[in-house]
């Protein structure tokens, strides 16, 4: 019992120690919070506010398919745009981990000079590229089209005549769910590179000349002995780029056009253009709950 | 079946500009215990690298069991090795850490599972299977990383140090068990190691190397009481050096001056006396045990000396001997008991004697 009141001690320094924090963190986020889940049962008001009606009337609009559909979409972006920054990320990050000690920085920093600009402008920098009359385009039904027309006439054979009605017109990128898929892993790729550098990096590599010597070829000594041993950093990666991605409302945006919308997008239509309180925070809850879920599961993956 | 379990022609290793192994002829019998020794950065990790295909030679070539290797993969080389750091699967258990190979080469499971276990009780690890490596002491992990190499029975077993991160006493039995196991097993194992009294206990046969050449290669006795030069007497033991001028050259022994005073007669047939020759300089070697300590002249070749300093190290003593003025031998005299050996004091004057065939002469 004696040591009860130097313990006690100790618990009060360190509550002094984490107050800023804590004071931040309750009164911007967790009061917030619990005022939001509040308001998702109640009821919209005729003229917009929130009619303090208890009812689950929010969530079971959100089982409506137009709903379900959208947040179907959103799953299979977020999904999409995760796997594509693995695909991609991964590599990169082993090929700067396993450079030269001296070039491992300034590569990572040429990776985050892009960064640098605002997410904005970088969004709409896609925008110039992917659009009717963008980059792409601009090459496609130009310069393209105009050299399979001179080919064509050079050398008449049949396979250039579909070539030329493709290239007729210019290709259905902007606003399409890719469109934003490219945006999105444009966005998140370094938050993929970053954990899974340090993975890789920390990596003992005298354990693939172990596999090796123990008969595994290339592959096997990548698929039994990496792989595994980085995977906390590709569980961390995936849920740092899934996660914003899941919520992802500027990209979507403006990427987007009018046509594609993901749930961040809904959201934010029931808070200021429907204001319908209720319905917007429902929605964020489900959102949350689906998140917490891949939390979990990269818990999951961490410990083992 | 070859004579040779490895053989190495005239192989060298380049790294930039940096030569890590230089020309190096080996050829390693079928079932021996051959060691690869010499101070770190000679070259002998890069030298059995070679031979597990983790680095390809720039020049030469490597044969297994009268194979030429050339650009084979490590995975395809019927050589397992023990890692200096184990490099065990952290994420795995012992038994599919020794089981890796097995599955590799595609054993079926039920063999598999039952050479694993006789492995572990082997390495005297039974029941550790669902243990992982972080668990185990250090030791326990060295006979693991020995089990998963010796489950796929290699034609040779290449060990880097392998007792290098295990305590002295440890590593002591784990000199004995590694060489009690070898002769079991019947493998050729190559041994690498900077630790002179380990390659002495443990080899068959041992290759001294320095800056990637390899200097000698012979039995320990070989390598101890007649070494080829002055790095492998220096290395091997802690070898007394004397310089001097040969001043005559009788039949079968030479008359060597060192620090003009002090005559001492090595026995060597003309024709090997080292270059610099006839009244050239050259280095007269004597081990310390090789010489015994007398109060009176045994004979008229002994040697006088003053005592300088003994120091009583529990089974030898050893006495700093001053002979001229620049030169000092080191003595050990094994304490075989009370009254069987003289013991000397600092200051006594006494005087050296060894068997004529114990003075080696060395190239300086």
């Amino acid at each position: 019992m004696a040591a009860q009141p130097r313990s006690r001690r100790e618990t009060w320094r360190i509550l002094f120690l984490v107050s800023p924090s804590l004071v931040w963190l309750v009164v911007f986020f967790l009061i917030p919070l619990i005022l939001v889940f509040a308001i998702s049962f109640g009821q919209r008001g005729t003229y917009g506010g929130v009619k303090w009606v208890l009812n689950l009337g929010s969530y079971t609009r959100f089982f409506d398919p137009l709903y379900l559909r959208i947040f179907g979409r959103t799953l299979y972006i977020a999904g999409a745009t995760t796997l594509i920054c693995l695909l991609t990320g991964y590599p990169l990050a082993y090929f700067i981990a396993t450079r030269p000690p001296q070039w491992r920085n300034p590569l990572l920093l040429l990776l985050m000079i892009p960064f640098w600009t605002n997410f904005l402008v970088r969004t709409y920098a896609w925008i110039l590229i992917l659009r009717d009359q963008g980059l792409i385009n601009t090459f496609w039904t130009g310069s393209l089209h105009a050299g399979l027309q001179q080919l064509s006439s050079l050398v008449p054979l049949p396979i250039w005549e579909p070539l030329l009605r493709g290239t007729a017109h210019p290709l259905a990128l902007f606003g399409t769910d890719l469109a934003i898929i490219v945006g999105l892993v444009y966005g998140w790729l370094p938050d993929m590179v970053l954990p899974c550098y340090a993975a890789i990096e920390r990596f003992d590599f005298s354990l693939v000349e172990a596999a090796q010597d123990l008969y595994a070829n290339r592959l096997k000594s990548f698929l039994r002995v990496i792989l595994p041993l980085t995977m906390p950093g590709i569980a961390a990666g995936s849920v740092l780029v899934f996660i914003p991605s899941l919520g992802a409302y500027i990209t979507p945006d403006l990427l987007g056009g009018a046509k594609t919308t993901m749930i961040g997008n809904v959201i934010y239509s029931q808070f200021m253009a429907a204001r319908d309180y209720p319905f917007g925070s429902a929605i964020s809850f489900v959102l949350m709950a689906v998140m917490l879920v891949g939390t979990l599961i990269y818990f999951r993956m961490g410990t083992k | 079946m070859s004579e040779y379990a490895v053989e190495l022609k005239e192989v060298s290793k380049h790294f930039g500009p940096v030569v890590a192994v230089d020309d190096v002829s080996l050829s390693i019998r079928d079932g021996e215990f051959f060691s690869l020794l010499g101070p770190s950065g000679c070259g002998k990790t890069t030298t059995l690298r070679l031979i597990a295909g983790f680095e390809l030679p720039t020049e030469g070539d490597v044969y297994i069991d009268g194979h030429l290797q050339g650009e084979t993969p490590p995975y395809r080389r019927p050589v397992n090795t023990v890692f200096q750091s184990y490099a065990l699967f952290p994420h795995m258990t012992v038994f599919q850490n020794v089981a890796f190979g097995l599955e590799m080469q595609k054993v079926a499971k039920e063999e598999i599972r039952q050479r694993v276990l006789e492995a572990l009780e082997m390495v005297q690890l039974p029941g550790m299977e669902n243990r992982k490596p972080a668990q185990l002491s250090g030791g326990q992990q060295q006979r693991i990383a020995l089990a998963r190499a010796l489950v796929n029975r290699p034609k040779v077993l290449l060990l880097d140090e392998p007792l290098g991160a295990l305590d002295l006493k440890l590593r002591k039995a784990m000199q004995l068990e590694l060489k009690a196991l070898q002769h079991r097993v019947g493998i050729t194992f190559i041994y690498v190691t900077h630790d002179q009294e380990e390659a002495l206990t443990m080899s068959d046969r041992i290759a001294v190397m320095n800056r990637g050449r390899v200097l000698q290669t012979g039995t320990p006795e070989e390598i101890y009481e007649q070494p080829a030069d002055r790095f492998v007497a220096d290395f091997i033991g802690e070898t007394n050096f004397l310089e001097g001028q040969v001043e005559e050259m009788r039949a079968g022994e030479v008359e060597v001056v060192v620090d003009g005073v002090l005559t001492l007669y090595v026995p060597t047939p003309p024709q090997s006396l080292p270059s610099g020759g006839e009244r050239g300089g050259v280095t007269v070697a004597i081990l310390p045990e090789k010489i015994s300590l007398h109060a009176a002249p045994p004979d008229q070749r002994a040697v006088p000396g003053l005592v300088q300093e003994v120091v009583y190290t529990g089974t030898d003593t050893r006495y700093l001997v001053q002979l001229t003025e620049k030169t000092m031998v080191t003595v050990r005299q094994q304490n075989i008991g009370i009254g069987a050996t003289m013991v000397f004091a600092v200051g006594a004057k006494v005087y050296l004697h060894w068997q004529p065939g114990y003075a080696r002469l060395l190239p300086m």
